[in-house]
């Protein structure tokens, strides 16, 4: 690599299951502090790349590089399982179904990490967790199992617990795709305030209005291809290829 | 002659102590078999092949095989290659074995059963697949698995009886003894055989009092 990669950067990603491919030669660089919108139909590959991006789902061919680092390098199973775990607190992610650890409180889910991986004693975890949770508006329900939350209030406490390992990279997929509609906007609004503090982050969503008014930057993928992006001004109100224009038009029918 | 139940209460210590015996061996064997049982699970689904294949070996010997001759093997096989196990030892190590594979088996299931979100999610905090094993994944699986286990431990306190042929003065073994002093089989076995069901009761109360309290941390 003669070329310096960017704080994000996926070079000729592919992945295929079988014989689907799922990702065909997908490039991506995303500089620090830009938050990315990846919109798209189902099965288009926008949570695979997500996931390839934290190695969650390995890709087939292609490079991942975070902070110049390559994330997905060839090393043996040992050093390997050590390297990505090391690249893994790097990166927070947030997912659809909040995956919280339902025999863990609140403020458990936060800590559990930062205690076994960076060694922080009671008295720091729980000064940790107040103020991770006091963040997304969840302290005074800190001592609450997930099952007495609302999603909403779950999502909320799963960023909380990604922001805890103070990641340089939030990964959120599909993040209020499963909630009730009511309980969107407490989850976007949190997402707000990491983006007016500069997180990188990168979104694979189906909101167009709220990718269009957080993201500096919104790609659409389309049977494993970017088949277009820019910045949301121009994409959602100008796309130039017709399968962004169709895609938006159905979402738009569907929005109404 | 019809029942006589006065010459109980001469023998009433003798059967008391029989009790205390197979509620300690039952607790013992019952704790093994919980703490073998997550070995054994861990083992058989995420273990290398080759590590695997000594546990399958003792998983198969411990199923398919009579828990009386698991009991004679032990005590009476091991002697032979030196190793001299007193009665109520062996008496637990193949109780607790024996259900420890059983408990495997519903704990095996379990853990498959954890909704594969959370191990990814923990893994995406940093934590290796050992460590997400340990705080999230088989702390799920062990609570969903408690209610299961209990019927388990039930079946093992019925069996412990079993451990009156290798000598131990478990209840079983007591109401034997009284019964050769006395000869009131009926009397004595009837005795054995409320003693058993007093402790059982103990055991589904006790199980009620974890799952409650679990199911609270839920």
């Amino acid at each position: 690599m003669t070329d310096q990669p960017n704080f994000v950067e996926i070079r000729h990603a592919q992945k295929s299951f079988g014989t689907l491919e799922v990702l065909k030669d997908i490039s991506l660089s995303v500089e620090r502090g830009q938050i990315v919108g990846i919109i798209g139909s189902s099965g288009s590959g926008k949570s695979t790349l997500l996931r390839a991006i934290n190695d969650l789902d390995p890709l087939t061919g292609g490079e991942v590089w975070l902070d110049g680092v390559q994330v997905n390098q060839t090393l043996s199973h040992r050093q390997y399982e050590k390297h990505i775990n090391q690249m893994r607190q790097q990166v927070g992610m947030v997912f659809q179904h909040f995956n919280l650890f339902p025999h863990m409180t609140a403020r458990e889910n936060v800590t559990m990490a930062p205690k076994m991986l960076k060694g922080l004693s009671q008295g720091e975890a729980d000064k940790l967790a107040q103020e991770q949770l006091d963040k997304v508006g969840m302290l005074e329900r800190i001592d609450y199992y997930p099952s007495q939350l609302s999603g909403g209030q779950k999502q909320r406490v799963a960023i909380a617990r990604a922001l805890a390992m103070q990641p340089k990279l939030m990964l959120f997929d599909e993040a209020t795709s499963a909630l009730d509609p009511e309980l969107v906007d407490e989850v976007n609004q949190v997402m707000r305030k990491l983006a007016e503090e500069h997180m990188t982050m990168i979104i694979v969503t189906h909101e167009m209005d709220f990718a269009a008014s957080v993201c500096d930057r919104v790609l659409f993928m389309d049977q494993g291809v970017v088949v277009e992006e820019g910045p949301p001004s121009i994409l959602f109100k100008n796309p130039t290829q017709p399968r962004t224009r169709e895609f938006l038009r159905k979402h738009l029918e569907a929005a109404m | 002659m019809g029942l006589d139940f006065s010459v109980i209460p001469k023998y009433l210590d003798i059967i008391l102590l029989g009790c205390a015996w197979t509620i300690g061996i039952t607790l013992a064997a019952a704790i093994l078999s919980f703490v073998g049982g997550i070995f054994f699970a861990v083992t058989a689904l995420y273990a290398p092949w080759l590590i695997r294949q000594p546990f399958r070996l003792i998983e198969w010997l411990f199923m398919g095989t009579p828990l009386l001759l698991q009991l004679f093997l032990i005590y009476f096989g091991l002697v032979q290659i030196g190793i001299d196990l007193p009665a109520f030892v062996a008496g637990i190590i193949g109780l607790g074995l024996h259900f420890s594979v059983y408990n495997s088996e519903l704990i095996q299931t379990a853990i498959l059963s954890v909704d594969k979100g959370q191990m990814e999610a923990a893994r995406t905090l940093g934590l290796s697949r050992t460590e997400a094993l340990r705080k999230v994944v088989v702390p799920q699986a062990v609570r969903a698995v408690i209610p299961p286990i209990g019927n388990n431990m039930i079946a093992l306190l019925k069996d412990s009886a079993l451990v009156s042929v290798i000598g131990v003065s478990e209840l079983t073994l007591s109401a034997q003894r009284a019964i050769g002093a006395t000869y009131r089989p009926f009397e004595f076995y009837l005795l054995a055989a409320a003693c058993y069901y007093v402790i059982n009761l103990a055991m589904e109360w006790m199980q009620r009092k974890i799952e409650r309290r679990i199911s609270i941390s839920r």
